[in-house]
């Protein structure tokens, strides 16, 4: 490149700042979970005087915090696990198969993910207290599963879309059933896929708050962001240990999207060249 | 081994297209026949109802006796070796060679020792570890056929599979396949655009043209005697030339009159009289030197003259911008514009009805 100069100056400090705003919420977070109560409300921010980790420890002393962490990875964990087997089967189907109503199915799976979730709490409050299913893990997985779903079958018909049908004629001719072609080949060339969708699955769930609030009732239900919503007391919000186990609520799912972001990038980025 | 037969066969799709009508066609045991046509005649679709991969809409699939209409492909009993190869990308070499046999539950150690006798016999031992991305086009042609060859199938079908090969590679592999299958003796289906490909590979060469049948026969009997005018034009390269014109009875025998020129021809079939086309083929033109007793004469001009090393090509304008070709030896002079006279030797002419180009057959 010739005569970068000054555009290249310009496109760094842009790119400078485009960092900061994205990284400051959570340096701002990360400091904030380590200074002391008392001095978190003496206003002026900034580094703190004396680093503390009380707010960490209270977090899993007092607050018991391992609990909605538990509660949160089974209910994400399974809507997970339910969304890639189930959805997997039927967007295999939705890609390939040749059948009347296909264009029709697919726009009323994605007319579902477009309900106001608010509206539907109500209904499926009752439907829940009928099947008493309120306050269970069943309970959460099921009302997940009507926004979990349609995102898993969107994604994966796109990616089973990408694979060449002459594999998997290749397949069929070499004897293998419509089931082995898809677990023996279909399958593993959408790996990339099935990791994308998966992860975004589960940080979805994990980060659902509004039925989770609505459908549990107590503490030993409580997932994630139910818990921290409920740490604020009646006079005093604990921002100390909300930020706390905002970043500790984070982590899992960093670590998840860091063990596989080369799968991911391959997944997201594989289908933008033809072959 | 098996013999391959389709009766009545229509493939009619929902939108309307018809890729196959009233197809009958049998491929003796043991044959390698072609099926050759430009693309949308069908061929691919015919071959893929063979395989099982496309459902006729009507009539009969027989292979080896058996009625398999309705049976879906992994129970055909067929390998099939597709133009894009199809290799699956996630396994080896070693796994893809194999995977049809493992579908099959073939005991472990006779694939490992039905995979190595074919990479051995393709040179691809030195491959078998590595993955399909890995390996050069020719190399990736190899383990497609390979795979095909390791199951040992009751037949084999090709779709294409020599068009994504640079052209020394392809002429290689050609001969290849043709050695293969004397070696084999196996039932082979074969689909190709290429007319060379056609004529070369095939015992019999099947001609299609819009999902309809137009020829069968030996690739010399194709070229010999063409069934019509669409038969005559696609196979021999460079393709045939055609005069319209009329034909009518004169005494014994009976004369072509063409835009151009008129000439004597072998006696026709009683009723062909009237619009007629003359057909004949550039390596049959004669260029230069007399007239022969009966032949006709066209005058024409040099367009353009391409020399091919044993042979030369030579584009000729008829007046009325007509064009014709012709193939020389490759040392005749000729100069660009100059006007010289086009033999038409009267044994070399094919007749075909002006109406619907189907071949005027010679009174016996």
């Amino acid at each position: 490149m010739k005569g970068g100069g000054w555009g290249r100056w310009a496109a760094a400090g842009a790119l400078a700042l485009l960092v900061a705003f994205a990284v400051f919420p959570f340096a701002w977070a990360l400091v904030a979970s380590v200074t002391p109560e008392a001095e978190l409300f003496e206003g002026g921010g900034g580094w703190p005087r004396r680093l503390t980790g009380d707010h960490y420890r209270a977090l899993f002393t007092e607050r018991d915090f391992w609990v909605p962490i538990r509660n949160s990875l089974v209910v994400a964990g399974a809507t997970t696990a339910f969304c890639v087997a189930v959805g997997s089967l039927a967007a295999y189907a939705l890609a390939r198969l040749r059948f009347r109503g296909k264009a029709a199915i697919l726009g009323f799976v994605l007319a579902v993910t477009m309900f106001p979730q608010i509206s539907i709490v109500s209904p499926l409050f009752l439907l829940l207290r009928e099947l008493r299913l309120i306050n269970t893990y069943p309970g959460l997985v099921l009302p997940y599963l009507t926004f979990a779903m349609p995102l898993t079958v969107w994604l994966l018909v796109g990616y089973f879309r990408q694979i060449p049908p002459d594999l998997e004629e290749a397949a069929r001719i070499d004897g293998a059933t419509r089931w082995q072609t898809f677990t023996r080949v279909v399958l593993p060339l959408a790996v990339p896929g099935l990791a994308t969708t998966a992860i975004l699955t589960f940080i979805y769930c994990w980060n659902e708050f509004l039925f989770a609030l609505s459908f549990t009732l107590g503490p030993e239900r409580h997932t994630v962001p139910v818990a921290i919503a409920l740490f604020r007391g009646q006079y005093q919000v604990p921002w100390g240990e909300v930020l706390a186990a905002s970043l500790v609520a984070t982590a899992p799912v960093a670590a998840v999207v860091l063990a596989f972001q080369r799968r991911i990038v391959q997944g997201l980025t594989s289908g933008a060249v033809k072959g | 081994m098996a013999d391959i037969r389709l009766e009545h066969v229509d493939k009619v799709y929902p939108n309307g297209y018809v890729a196959a009508r009233e197809l009958s066609l049998e491929v003796a045991d043991g044959e390698l026949l072609v099926l050759v046509g430009p693309s949308g005649s069908g061929k691919s679709t015919v071959l893929r109802m063979i395989a099982g991969l496309e459902a006729p809409t009507g009539g009969t699939v027989w292979i080896g006796g058996r009625d398999v209409t309705r049976l879906p492909p992994q129970e055909r009993d067929l390998a099939m070796v597709f133009q894009s190869y199809a290799l699956y990308p996630h396994m080896t070499v070693r796994e893809n060679l194999g995977f049809g046999l493992r579908m099959r539950k073939v005991a472990a150690e006779e694939i490992r020792r039905r995979v190595d006798a074919v990479a051995e016999s393709l040179g691809l031992a030195e491959l078998l570890d590595r993955r399909p991305a890995q390996l050069s086009g020719g190399q990736r042609q190899r383990v497609a056929l390979g795979r095909a060859l390791v199951r040992e199938p009751c037949a084999f079908l090709f779709d294409e599979p020599l068009s994504n090969l640079d052209a020394k590679l392809r002429v290689e592999t050609r001969a290849e396949l043709s050695r293969l299958h004397r070696r084999l003796g196996a039932t082979m289906v074969y689909v190709t655009h290429d007319q060379v490909e056609a004529v070369t590979l095939g015992d019999r060469v099947a001609v299609l043209r819009d999902g309809v049948l137009q020829q069968v026969a030996p690739p010399m009997e194709l070229y010999r005697a063409p069934a019509n005018r669409f038969v005559g034009e696609f196979i021999g390269s460079p393709a045939m030339n055609f005069f319209e014109g009329t034909l009518r009875r004169e005494g014994a025998g009976c004369v072509f009159r063409g835009r151009h020129f008129e000439m004597a021809v072998p006696r026709a079939e009683e009723g062909s009289e009237g619009a007629a086309v003359l057909g004949v083929r550039p390596h049959d033109l004669g260029l230069g030197g007399a007239a022969g007793e009966g032949d006709g004469v066209l005058r024409a001009e040099v367009g353009v003259v391409e020399p091919m090393g044993s042979e030369q090509v030579v584009h000729l304008f008829a007046p009325g911008g007509e064009r014709v070709v012709a193939v020389t030896r490759p040392d005749l002079p000729l100069r660009v514009e100059e006007t010289v006279e086009v033999r038409i030797p009267a044994r070399a002419v094919h007749l075909f009805r002006g109406s619907d180009g189907r071949r005027i057959p010679a009174a016996g």
